[in-house]
C-alpha cells in the first residue's frame, strides 16, 4: 500500500512542485479525514477509550465511590475467596482451552483433506460458531444433566456401565409383610431360620414397580428339586399389577427378578457359595458340604440405588463441562482458519519430499506444520483473547449451586458490580485486571501489524 | 530409496495402496465420529423442543427413536403465542439490524480516511484502532451504565444498539481499511485528476468495489451482535431484552423446564443459521481478515 501512496498525485499537482505553504495540504486532508472519521472517533472515544481511563479511576474508590481505598481493590481481588477462584479459573481455561481448540483443528484441518465430504465435515464442524453461546449453554446443560433418564452424557455412562457389570439392581425391594424373611440393619434380606442343604428356599419380594423390572424379566416359577448337595429357590416379585394372586406363592403372571445375587452363608457369617438368579428368578447353588444348615441370604449390594452417572454439573467437574462447550464452539473457527492457511500453501515443497521418500507423518512434522506456524499463532492469540472474556458459557451452564464454583473474572465483576454484591469499585479492578491480561496480546497485535507493513 | 526407481515404486505401490485404503477408511471413520459428535447436542435440542413438558420432565429426547409418537410443536404453538417471548424475538431484530447498518457504515468512513487520506498522525491513530480491538468490552459495563443512567439511555434499545456499534467499529475500521487500501491506486488518482471530492471517490468507486469486504464485516457484526447476552443482560430491562436474554431468565427462574427452553433457543438460533449458511464464505473471509497472518 505504501507505494500507491508515493505515487500518488495531489489534485492541484504544480503545489508540491512549488512547496507553498508547507502544511496546507496536510491541514485539508487531515479536515477531510475528520470529517469522515468524526463518527467513528466519538463513539470509541466515548465508549471504549474513556471507559478505561474511567475504570482505572473507579476501581481507586470504595463500593460506594466515595471514599478513596488506592490499591485496596486490587488486594481485595487476590484474597477474597470468591474472585480467586474466578481467577483462578480463568487461568485454568487460559492454559486448557486455546490449546485443545487449536490442536483438534489442525488435526480436523489435516484429516478433512483426505475425505470425500470434507465439504459436510466443515459446515458441521463450523456450525457452532453461528449460534449464540446462550443456545449452546442450553444444549450442553441439558446433555450433562445429573439424571440418567434425561442427561444424554450420563445415559450412554449407565448404559455402557450395565452391560459391562450385568449385577442387577432392586433398590426397595423388601419381603412381603407375611414372609418368613427379615432383613438385616445393613439392608441384607435373610432367611428367617438356617436352611438344609437339599431344600428350597424361596424369596417374595414387594416394594418394586413391574414398570422399573429389566426387560429380560419372565415370569416366575418354581424352582427345581435341589439335588442332595444344592439349595434352590425363586427371587420374584410377589405383585400381580391390577391385583389378585395369592401372596407367598408363584404364578398369576407374577415376575422373576432376574441378577439377583443369592449367597449361602455358615454360622460365623462367612459366604461359602453364591448363585445369581435367572431370568425367571431360579437360582441354584451347590453347597461344598452335603449336609448342613446355612442362612441363605440376598447381600444388601442387590438393592442398592445401582449407578446413575457421574455429577458433571457438580462443583469439581463443572468447568471442564464448561470448556468442553467452548471447544464445541472454537474448534470449527481453529479448524476453518488452519484449512485456508493449509490450502493457501504451495504444496510443491509437500510433493517433493514424498518423491525422496519421505513419510506423510516426516512431511507434516517437517515441511507442513513449521509452514503453518503464522497461522497457528494468530489462531492461538485470538483464542487467548476470547477465553479470557469468557462470560456467557459460564454465566449459563451451571447450576446456581455450582455457579460460585465454575466463575471466572468476567461472570465475578458482573457479580460484584450487577449481580448483586454492588461493588463497582471491585467490579472496576477487576476490569483493569482483565485489561492488564489482554495487554501482551495487544503489543503483540500491533507489533505484528507493523511488520506486515514493513515488508 | 530413490536407487531402484521402478521397482521400488511398483512395490510401494500395491503396499501403499493397500495402506492407503485402510488409511483413508480409519481417517474417515474418526471423522464420522467426530462428526456426529458434534451434531448429537443440536439434534438432542431439536427433538426436546419437538416433545411435550412431561415426556421432557421424565425421559430424554433419545425415547423417541422408539416411540415417535411424542413429537408435537406444542412448544412452538406455546412460544408463539408467549408475548413475552415474542416481544423479545422482535427486540433482537430491532437491536441487531440498525447496530449492523451503522457499523458498516460509520465502518466504511473512517475505513476510507484511514485508507486514503493521507494526514498528519495517521499511523498512531491506526495503532490506537489496532490496540482497542482487543479491549474487552467488560471494561466499559461499568462506565456505561453510569452513564447511560445519567442521560436516560439505560433500559433502551438505542443504548445497546450504541454500545455494540462502538466495539464493533476497532474490528469494522482494521478489515475495510486493509480491504479499501487493495482498490488499484489509479483508479483514485485518475478521478482526483479528474477533480472528483473525497465523497465521490468515495460512494463511486471504493463502495461498489468493497462490497464484498463490507458484506463479510455485515454478517460477522450480525451474527455477533445477534447472540450477545452480555450487553443486553446489563443496558436493557425487562421490555426491550432480546432473545438471548429471555432463555436465559427462563432458564434462572425455572431450571429445567427444557421444552420451552429448548425451543425458545431453536428460534433464536433460526436466523443466524440461516444468515450463516447462506454467506458462510463471507463470515469466513471476515474470520480471515480479522487476523490476517
Amino acid at each position: 500500500m505504501s507505494t500507491s501512496h508515493t505515487v500518488r498525485v495531489t489534485p492541484r499537482g504544480g503545489e508540491s512542485a512549488k512547496r507553498p505553504p508547507h502544511h496546507a495540504p496536510g491541514r485539508r486532508r487531515l479536515i477531510t479525514a475528520l470529517i469522515f472519521m468524526a463518527p467513528a472517533l466519538v463513539l470509541l472515544g466515548v465508549l471504549v477509550a474513556y471507559p478505561v481511563v474511567y475504570s482505572l479511576w473507579r476501581s481507586m474508590f470504595d463500593a460506594s465511590g466515595v471514599n478513596f481505598i488506592g490499591g485496596q481493590n486490587y488486594v481485595t481481588m487476590f484474597t477474597d475467596p470468591a474472585t480467586f477462584i474466578s481467577i483462578r479459573n480463568n487461568i485454568i481455561w487460559v492454559i486448557v482451552a486455546p490449546v485443545t481448540c487449536t490442536v483438534l483443528g489442525l488435526i480436523f484441518a489435516v484429516l478433512m483433506n483426505r475425505i470425500k465430504w470434507a465439504t459436510a465435515f466443515k459446515l458441521i464442524v463450523f456450525m457452532p460458531m453461528a449460534i449464540s453461546m446462550v443456545a449452546s449453554g442450553v444444549i450442553f446443560r441439558t446433555l450433562f444433566q445429573e439424571d440418567p433418564n434425561l442427561g444424554a452424557v450420563n445415559a450412554g455412562l449407565v448404559a455402557v456401565h450395565d452391560a459391562f457389570s450385568p449385577g442387577a439392581s432392586y433398590p426397595g425391594a423388601r419381603p412381603g409383610s407375611d414372609s418368613t424373611l427379615t432383613v438385616a440393619s445393613d439392608g441384607e434380606i435373610q432367611s428367617q431360620a438356617t436352611v438344609a442343604v437339599g431344600s428350597v428356599q424361596n424369596f417374595p419380594l414387594v416394594g418394586l414397580q413391574t414398570s422399573t423390572l429389566p426387560g429380560t424379566a419372565k415370569p416366575a416359577v418354581a424352582a427345581e428339586t435341589p439335588a442332595a448337595n444344592q439349595i434352590t429357590g425363586t427371587v420374584w416379585l410377589d405383585f400381580v399389577p391390577g391385583g389378585g394372586g395369592t401372596p407367598g406363592t408363584i404364578g398369576d403372571g407374577k415376575m422373576g427378578l432376574p441378577g439377583v445375587t443369592v449367597e449361602v452363608v455358615d454360622t460365623h457369617g462367612a459366604v461359602v457359595a453364591s448363585a445369581v438368579a435367572a431370568d425367571d428368578g431360579t437360582y441354584t447353588i451347590n453347597s461344598p458340604t452335603s449336609s448342613g444348615s446355612y442362612i441363605v441370604t440376598l447381600p444388601a449390594s442387590n438393592f442398592s440405588q445401582g449407578y446413575s452417572g457421574i455429577s458433571w454439573l457438580g462443583p469439581t467437574l463443572v468447568t471442564a463441562v464448561i470448556i468442553l462447550s467452548y471447544v464445541w464452539i472454537w474448534a470449527g473457527f481453529s479448524m476453518v482458519m488452519i484449512a485456508s492457511g493449509l490450502s493457501a500453501m504451495d504444496i510443491s515443497l509437500q510433493e517433493a519430499a514424498r518423491v525422496d521418500g519421505a513419510n506423510e507423518w516426516q512431511v507434516f512434522r517437517r515441511i507442513t506444520a513449521p509452514l503453518l506456524m503464522p497461522v497457528l499463532i494468530v489462531v492461538f492469540i485470538t483464542l487467548i483473547i476470547n477465553v479470557l472474556k469468557i462470560f456467557d458459557l459460564v454465566y449459563v451452564i451451571p447450576p446456581g449451586s455450582s455457579l460460585p464454583d465454575a466463575t471466572v473474572i468476567a461472570v465475578q465483576l458482573w457479580t460484584v458490580s450487577f449481580g448483586g454484591g454492588n461493588d463497582q469499585g471491585l467490579g472496576s479492578a477487576l476490569a483493569i485486571l482483565l485489561l492488564v491480561l489482554v495487554l501482551p496480546f495487544m503489543i503483540i497485535n500491533v507489533r505484528r501489524f507493523k511488520m506486515e507493513r514493513e515488508q | 530409496m530413490t536407487a531402484p526407481a521402478g521397482i521400488v515404486t511398483a512395490k510401494r505401490g500395491a503396499a501403499g495402496r493397500i495402506l492407503d485404503f485402510f488409511g483413508r477408511g480409519v481417517v474417515n471413520i474418526v471423522l464420522v465420529i467426530v462428526a456426529v459428535f458434534w451434531l448429537v447436542p443440536s439434534i438432542g435440542l431439536a427433538l426436546s423442543s419437538l416433545r411435550n413438558s412431561v415426556d421432557n420432565s421424565q425421559t430424554g429426547w433419545w425415547t423417541v427413536f422408539t416411540r415417535p409418537a411424542q413429537l408435537t410443536v406444542d412448544n412452538y404453538t406455546n412460544l408463539l403465542s408467549n408475548s413475552q417471548f415474542m416481544g423479545s424475538f422482535v427486540n433482537t431484530i430491532a437491536i441487531t439490524l440498525p447496530a449492523t447498518a451503522a457499523v458498516v457504515i460509520i465502518g466504511s468512513l473512517a475505513g476510507y480516511a484511514f485508507a486514503w487520506i493521507r494526514f498528519p498522525g495517521r499511523d498512531w491513530l491506526l495503532v490506537a484502532v489496532i490496540v482497542l480491538l482487543a479491549v474487552p468490552l467488560q471494561v466499559s459495563l461499568i462506565p456505561i451504565a453510569k452513564l447511560y443512567g445519567s442521560i436516560g439511555l439505560f433500559g433502551s434499545i438505542l443504548g445497546v444498539i450504541i454500545f455494540h456499534t462502538a466495539y464493533g467499529l476497532p474490528f469494522a475500521i482494521f478489515l475495510l481499511r486493509n480491504f479499501f487500501t487493495q482498490v488499484p491506486g489509479e483508479l483514485l488518482e485518475a478521478a482526483r485528476l479528474d477533480g472528483a471530492s473525497e465523497w465521490r471517490i468515495f460512494s463511486r468507486i471504493i463502495l461498489p468495489l468493497g462490497m464484498p469486504a463490507i458484506a463479510s464485516l455485515a454478517i460477522f457484526q450480525f451474527l455477533w451482535v445477534w447472540n450477545d447476552m452480555l450487553v443486553a443482560l446489563i443496558f436493557t430491562n425487562a421490555t426491550s431484552q432480546p432473545i438471548t436474554v429471555a432463555i436465559q431468565s427462563q432458564l434462572r427462574q425455572f431450571g429445567a423446564n427444557i421444552d420451552i427452553l429448548s425451543a425458545g433457543a431453536f428460534l433464536s438460533m433460526i436466523i443466524p443459521l440461516i444468515v450463516f449458511f447462506a454467506f458462510q464464505r463471507y463470515f469466513v473471509s471476515a474470520l480471515l481478515a480479522g487476523s490476517t497472518k
